[in-house]
């Protein structure tokens, strides 16, 4: 009971700096796992999101491009490509499916892609799973101005089946940029937790033909979105567009390219990683500080302990003891500043990009940094516990008389 | 009980010298007895019961307690013998501020052979009229509160010595006369011996056995360079 009461009493004595000290090791032992855990998560989402697609054809230029404007539905196309090269790559033997998108338009900043029924039918976007319509929609006829609208997107545009709209053209919303057609929803998507979420999905004539358009690309699309047959079949398309070709850029293996995107991008986790640490290495400086400095005010509480008989090691051990609970308490209270700074990291991530991380998923991390947090200030706690193990108890209790 | 042989402490003075605050040639205090010594402040009275006690070390001689030399024991023995065997009461009662009444007692405890007896702690409180003061902390209480809080930290943890060092110097008299009868009975129904250190007639002129502290500490009578 000893160890424990005179632990609790201090923590008691000391409330304030105890707060604010253990605050201080909450706020580094979340911001430590949130850094962590967007980076690991974000990696395997991006990565793991190619929407059951293997690689993206398009115009001649950067693969990443290619892929974040295919997949991900974020920056601009690099150019078009002829339906003719549509058709070829659709009768090439090694290529399974291949859907078409077309793009250049948005719904107040959500984007509107032109794509081809089959992508709704008879794509998995992942395995074993298949686009579903919310009960009550039907898939846009190809020839009508109809869409289908991603969960995401019909919740923050207010859409419903039957809604209206008109596009406004450009990947930028800007009012004053408004298309004349008007497109009526016939179907919501049901959530996939992909890019396809903030989508409106209209049929690809749709865009092809919108007023305001190229007449003379009439018959263009942005990309081709590929699945192949067989894995190896990639790796002879890449030889053959990307090596023997100078028209068109085959981007394959998405998560390649997606993984070489996070190495360009590592230093700003490596920036970010220091800084965490720096905050960390504060905090347990923070405990050290907080009970060195009211070392001199609990001296003579040292000295009392030692003269009803303290053994200096159990001083020693009250105050690393002390220095480890207020590491604990404040990593336990990491946990509350992770969750928040996570699911604020998800919800922007989800917003900007339609990827969706998992707030509650496990990591090692998750122990090993409130571990680690704990033990750094326990170690800490040894400087004033030193100071405190030297308490002189005859000088500080009493003068000598 | 206590065995006092040729105890000697000395201090470094600014100046880099030494001087000598206490050499007790010999002192003995039987089990059970109460003895009070008579010493003006700056005696070397409290340097003494330190001593003993073993909170500082001595330079040379031996203090036996129930056959132990605190002296030439290392610190660490030192504190389990404190703790097994002495109770200490203070002048300035030196009670821990953050803890409430129990606590003080319990921690008074805590660190002997016998551990925490809660039950005990609680009836000794109640012996020094605390019992329903238990859960109030010693800024909440009176001045004689404390001091019996100090008597009942001393005596809970049932030592063979106790050590008083101006147990009354900061009560008024009638405190004080209540105060010392309580160490005084709580001592002898314990069967704990008592060494009691005090300048006050009123104090001293309550025991049989008083002692100046001045004939027994040759020190006084020269200091070391």
């Amino acid at each position: 009971m000893t160890l424990p009461l005179i632990i609790y009493r201090s923590l008691r004595q000391h409330a304030l700096s105890t707060l604010i000290t253990a605050g201080s090791i909450a706020l580094a032992c979340g911001l430590l796992m949130t850094v962590w855990m967007v980076k690991t998560q974000a990696q395997a989402a991006f990565v793991s999101t190619a929407t059951g697609f293997d690689a993206v054809l398009g115009a001649r230029g950067s693969k990443l491009q290619l892929v974040l404007n295919g997949i991900f539905h974020l920056e601009a196309s690099p150019g078009n490509l002829a339906w003719s090269d549509y058709e070829a790559i659709r009768r090439h033997p090694a290529v399974k499916t291949a859907i078409p998108i077309a793009v250049g338009d948005n719904l107040r900043g959500y984007r509107i892609v032109g794509t081809v029924a089959p992508l709704f039918t008879t794509v998995e976007y992942a395995p074993g799973k298949k686009f579903v319509l919310e009960p009550g929609g039907k898939l846009f006829d190809e020839t009508a101005r109809e869409a289908v609208v991603g969960s995401f997107a019909a919740a923050r545009l207010g859409l419903k089946v039957g809604s209206t709209f008109q596009p406004f053209h450009g990947l930028a919303f800007d009012e004053k940029a408004l298309h004349e057609e008007v497109f009526t929803v016939t179907a919501i998507l049901v959530p996939t937790n992909t890019p396809a979420d903030k989508v409106v999905w209209v049929p690809l004539k749709g865009v092809q033909t919108m007023s305001g358009h190229d007449p003379k690309a009439a018959t263009d699309v942005s990309a081709v979105l590929i699945q192949l047959r067989a894995a190896s079949a990639g790796l002879m398309l890449d030889l053959m567009i990307n090596k023997q070709g100078n028209r068109m850029t085959f981007a394959y293996p998405v998560s390649a390219i997606m993984t070489e995107l996070f190495g360009k991008i590592a230093w700003i986790d490596r920036v970010l990683a220091l800084v965490a640490y720096l905050v960390a290495l504060v905090a347990a400086g923070s405990v050290l500080a907080s009970i060195y400095n009211s070392m001199s005010a609990r001296q003579r509480d040292l000295a009392i302990l030692r003269a009803l008989g303290a053994r200096r090691r159990t001083i020693f051990g009250a105050v690393v003891a002390e220095a480890a609970c207020i590491g604990a308490l404040g990593a336990a209270a990491g946990f509350a500043v992770y969750f928040a700074l996570l699911w604020t990291v998800a919800g922007v991530i989800r917003v900007q990009t339609g990827v969706v991380l998992d707030v509650m998923a496990g990591h090692a991390v998750l122990w090993i940094c409130p571990l680690a947090m704990t033990a750094l200030c326990t170690l800490g706690g040894a400087v004033p516990a030193v100071k405190a193990y030297r308490t002189p108890v005859a000088e500080t209790l009493a003068p000598v008389s | 009980m206590l065995s006092v042989t040729d105890l000697t402490k000395s201090f470094a003075t600014p100046e880099g010298g030494r001087v000598e605050i206490v050499r007790v040639p010999r002192f003995a205090l039987a089990a059970g007895e109460q003895r009070a010594l008579r010493g003006e402040s700056g005696s070397g009275k409290t340097t003494f019961l330190n001593l003993i006690a073993g909170i500082l070390a001595a330079d040379s001689g031996r203090a036996e307690i129930d056959g132990a030399d605190m002296v030439a024991l290392p610190e660490a023995k030192r504190d389990r013998l404190r703790a097994d065997k002495l109770g200490y009461v203070f002048q300035t009662f030196n009670l821990l501020q953050g803890y409430t009444v129990l606590e003080n007692v319990l921690l008074g405890m805590s660190f002997g052979p016998r551990g925490v007896d809660r039950a005990h702690a609680v009836a000794v409180l109640g012996r020094v009229g605390l019992a329903h003061r238990l859960g109030h902390f010693p800024r909440q209480l009176s001045t004689g509160q404390q001091q019996r809080v100090a008597v009942a930290r001393a005596l809970a943890n049932r030592p063979k010595l106790v050590l008083a060092d101006e147990p009354t110097g900061n009560l008024d008299r009638a405190s004080a006369r209540e105060a010392l009868g309580l160490i005084r009975e709580v001592c002898r129904e314990n069967g704990a011996a008592l060494l009691l250190v005090s300048h006050d007639d009123g104090v001293l002129g309550q025991f049989d056995g008083v002692q100046d502290f001045a004939e027994l500490n040759e020190a006084r009578k020269g200091a070391v360079a």
